[in-house]
Formats: C-alpha cells, structure tokens, sequence
C-alpha cells in the first residue's frame, strides 16, 4: 500500500513524474531487447540444427520428391484388383495364406503375452530394490537402476540379435528380448510408484511383527496394485507392437512373413498382412484399454 | 457399576452371525483358484507357443554367456569416427523425422479436434487416418521406405515423420479439446478471422502443451531411431545389426555404449529445452 502510495505522488508531480517515465521506458526497452536477442539466438540456433541434421542426413528434396509416386505405386500395389460381383473369390485369392498367417498372427500374440508378463513380474520384483523408501541399501538401489535403465534404453530388437546368437532362429529369441526389455521398462515404472507410497502401512505390518516378506506382500502391494496393473495392459500394447516386428530380424512371429513379403516386392502378400496386423492391433488396443479401466476403477474404489 | 462382559453383550444368534461374517467365503476363494490356475494353464500354453519350454533355452545357455562375456569387453576403437558419424546420423534422423512430423500433426491435429473443426464425420475420417499411422512400427514403415526410395536416412526420416504426424496429430487434437473455446470466440466477435482465431485465441493456450508433446517424440524417437538401419534406413542400426550377425560382439558393446550415451545426452538436452521454452511461455 505504502509503495502504491508513494508511486501515485511519484506520477502526480509534474518534475517526478518525467524521471519516473524514462526509467520506465529504459527499462522495458532493455527487457524487449533481452527477450529479442534470446528469441533470435534460439531462432539461429534452431535454424542451424536444422541445416546440420539436413547436411548430416543427406536429405534430399528431389529424391524424396521423385520418389514419391514410387511409395503411391507400392501403397496402391498392397491391394489387389477387388471386383464387386466376384468378391469373395478375390479375397480368397488375396487371402492364399490366412491359415498360416492367422497361425504366425497368434504366436506372435503369445509372445507378446508371454513376454509382458514374465518382464513385469521379475521387474516387479526388481522394483522393490530400485525404490530408496523399502530397506533396499543405497549401493543396490544404485547398481539395481542402472541395469533397469540399461535393459531399457537397449532396443529389443538389438537384445533378438543376440539372442538369436545364442538360441538360433525362432520365437524364443524373440520372447526373451521383449521380456527383458519390458523388464527394464516396468522395473523403473513400478519404483517410481513405490517411492510415492503411503508408508504407513508397512510401518503397520513391521510394528505388529510382520516380516519384510509381510510388509510386501499387505503393506505394499494394495496401495501399488492398481498402477501395475494399468502399467501392464498399456505395457501388452506395446509389446504387441513389437512382437509383429522382432521376426524382421528371424526371431518368430509375423514379422519373418512380413519382411519376406515386402523385401521380395510381393505387395499384394504385405498388403493382406498388414491388414491382419491392423485389425489385430485395433482390437487389442480396445479390449486392452476397456478392460484396464474397468480394472483399475474397480481397484481404486475398493 | 460391573465391568462390561461380552458374553452378556452378546446372545448364542449374535455370536453365529460374527462368526458367519468373518468365516472365509469357499466359493469366493475356489473362483480365485479357479481363475489363477486357468492363467497359469494359459501362460504356459503361451510359453509353449513361444518355445520358452524348449530344450533350446538349455542347450543355449552356455552360448548366451560367451556372448555376455564378450560384450563385457567392448572392442573396435579404431571404427570409432565411423561408429560416431553413424550416431551423429541417427540423432538427424529422430530430429528431422519429429520436425516434419510435428508440422504435419499441427495441420492433422486441427482437423482432429471438436473445437477447431465442427463437421463431425469428416472429423471421425481425419482421426481414424492418424489412428491408423500410428498403428505400424517405426520398423514396417522404414522397410516400406526403404523399397520405395532406396537405403538411407531419408527412409528413416519418413517413417519417423508418418507416425509421428499421426502420434502428435492425436496428442495435439487433445490439447486443443482441452482448451478455454472464450479467447477464440472474443476474437471472432470483434472481428478476427478463423486463422486469427487460432494465431491469438488459441495457439498461446496449447503452445506450452504442444511443446512439451513434441519434446517427449522427440525423446523416444531417438530411441526408435537407433534401430531403424537394421532394415537399411541409415543411422547406427546399420553398423549395429551388421556386427552383431558376424558375432562382432564386442564391436557391438561399444556401439551399445554409444548409444546409451547418446539417449541420455538428447534427455538431459531436451529436459534443458522444456525448461527454458515451456518455463517462459507459461509466465
């Protein structure tokens, strides 16, 4: 009130009040010029990234340009002449291999499953020693971290490489790799979520002569259900997604068939894959997505 | 005044329906069974499929730690320069990719939401279109790419750019439905156009949100980017996939290495960029 004051008698004096505007004035004017020159220096530095990367990267307008009707042929390619009167037999000509592809199509759904739940699991178990609050010594918590966040910067298809050294072809390499790399994923997910328990409980369980085991398993495990389990279907998502591309590599599923039929340039072949893929994806990402917030509501409630 | 004695408290029926009440529920307990021993049964079934029940987890145990064990001595420093330019490639890949997608979601994005664009079955169409990019890997669109135009970065470039057009166009599109509709229609009535309706009224409200979006893509497509050259389109991934099938291991630790360094330096970048960008806009 008082600084309000005085600045209403600074501006009402006519030989204050001058004083008072310039300093105004330089201010703001010193406040434009900050903000201009770091907005040009992030512009510049923007424009500079950009002309590096494109260097870097060697892109081409004209080849992209040129290429394009190419992409238009191989996209239009993917769908074979479908004549209305014949259809059915059109797509069952399209559709030569369904019983093998539907076949591939759901292996490559186990591995994913496969591979969801075995990472989560051992990454829950790992959870515990990632997170500072459960009695985990600081050095293990530290080492525990850091093999997470390697297993899950790594890709999974780098991990299907060399399994595949060790294994051979086919989807064991595969489910290895995506549950290892899930395992890194949920590990970090899941002691985040440790760390923001309600330490309550487990202080509960321990002064009613629970062991550490107890604390886990009643303490622990109802506050953090939930968010594991909505972690875990949004997990199976992505490992479905995944799964349909680690056979690229040779390491099962419809990627192997998928690879095949686009390297080899049988378009119509991808193109009925690709289709079953979609569907697939479509309807586990529904299924998925209603079954974890029916789940996860029902959870929180009670 | 006698002390208080539960037995008088409570009559023979009272005690029977503590008891019932706290007596375990055996049908609820041989659902629970039930349930969980269908799931193991299924996941069993799923590990069969997935040959993880197979002699060969056995017989390639041993090989697993003679690869381990190599990798635990990176090696090739003498490729170094050009392990490091394949990286350098890799990180231009993701940040040209996220640029060209990011500009296409902002179009995409506009005819995605409800309060930009109000007819709704062409609205359906246009979210359906960025569904449906975003459905195939990374991977299968590289491999397209790589057919279409060749081996390169650029293949990697597209493919990052298609689903992340279709990836940020959804992220955008919610950014926008959450958005105050007031500022938009105050510069309307006095007389803006629809495109100064966007300029003034609405892009300062979904500026910080859409920023920080596109730094997340950001993020994680050079994650995806590192891989992208298995199938050809340019980056590390080409290097990396090609010593690890002539079982270059330790060649392949290294690059390895590379790029964990590499992913945690675009972090610590791109959280450095949230706070300087998003922390002014919001002031």
């Amino acid at each position: 009130m008082a600084i309000m004051n005085s600045g209403i008698t600074i501006l009402s004096q006519p030989e204050t009040r001058a004083a008072a505007l310039a300093v105004f004035d330089k201010t703001s004017q010193a406040h434009a010029q900050s903000y201009f020159r770091k907005a040009s220096l992030g512009i510049i530095a923007f424009a500079a990234a950009v002309a590096v990367a494109t260097h870097v990267s060697q892109f081409d307008l004209a080849r992209l340009i040129t290429g394009l009707p190419r992409i238009g042929d191989f996209l239009s390619g993917m769908v074979p002449k479908l004549t209305a009167d014949n259809l059915w037999a059109d797509l069952v000509y399209w559709y030569w291999g369904l019983d093998k592809w539907l076949y591939l199509l759901w292996t490559t759904l186990m591995m994913a499953l496969f591979g969801t739940v075995a990472g989560t699991t051992l990454g829950a178990i790992f959870s515990l020693f990632a997170a500072r609050n459960l009695g985990a010594p600081p050095w293990a918590v530290f080492f525990v971290k850091r093999m997470l966040e390697i297993a899950r910067t790594v890709p999974d298809l780098v991990f299907a490489l060399v399994f595949l050294f060790a294994f051979g072809l086919g989807p064991l390499a595969g489910v290895l790799a995506i549950a290892l790399h899930t395992l890194g994923a949920q590990g970090k997910l899941f002691a985040e979520v440790n760390e923001n328990v309600d330490m309550r409980p487990l202080e509960g369980v321990r002064a009613c002569g629970g062991s550490w085991l107890d604390e886990m398993t009643v303490g622990l495990l109802p506050q953090v259900l939930p968010n594991y389990i909505s972690y875990t279907f949004w997990r199976f998502e992505i490992n479905v997604r995944s799964a349909t591309i680690i056979g690229f590599v040779g390491a099962g599923g419809i990627g192997m068939e998928l690879y095949e039929a686009i390297s080899l340039s049988y378009f119509d072949d991808a193109g009925a894959i690709l289709l079953l893929v979609f569907i697939t994806v479509m309807l586990i990402d529904i299924a998925s997505e209603a079954l974890r917030t029916k789940i996860s509501n029902v959870r929180a409630v009670t | 005044m006698s002390a208080f004695d539960i037995t008088t408290a409570l009559d023979d029926s009272a005690v029977k329906r503590l008891e019932a009440a706290i007596a375990p529920d055996w049908r609820l307990r041989a659902l629970r069974w039930a349930y969980g021993l269908g799931f193991m049964a299924f996941m069993i079934y799923a590990a069969y499929v997935s040959e993880v029940l197979s002699p060969k987890l056995f017989i390639g145990l041993p090989k697993l730690g003679d690869a381990l064990w190599l990798m635990l001595q990176p090696s090739g420093f003498n490729y170094l320069p050009e392990f490091l330019w394949a990286l350098c490639e890799t990180i231009a890949m993701a940040f040209l990719g996220t640029l060209l997608g990011a500009i296409v979601a902002l179009f995409l994005a506009i005819f995605c939401a409800r309060t930009t664009f109000p007819l709704a079955a062409f609205r359906f169409g246009f979210r359906r279109f960025a569904d449906g990019l975003r459905t195939f890997d990374h991977l299968i669109w590289a491999l397209v790419f790589v057919r279409a135009i060749g081996l390169g970065p650029l293949a990697g470039i597209l493919a990052i750019a298609l689903v992340d057009a279709g990836t940020l166009a959804k992220l955008y599109s919610e950014a926008i439905d959450n958005s105050d509709p007031k500022p938009v229609e105050g510069v309307r009535a006095s007389g803006g156009s629809w495109l100064d309706g966007l300029r003034i009224g609405l892009l300062p409200q979904v500026l910080p949100n859409i920023l920080s979006s596109t730094l997340y893509m950001w993020e994680s497509n050079t994650r995806s980017a590192t891989i992208l050259g298995i199938v050809g389109a340019g980056g590390i991934g080409y290097q990396l996939a090609d010593r690890l099938r002539v079982y270059e291991f330790g060649q392949a630790s290294l690059m390895i290495i590379m790029i964990i360094a590499a992913v945690y330096l675009i972090d610590m970048l791109s959280g450095w960029l949230r706070r300087m960008l998003i922390g002014r806009t919001s002031r």
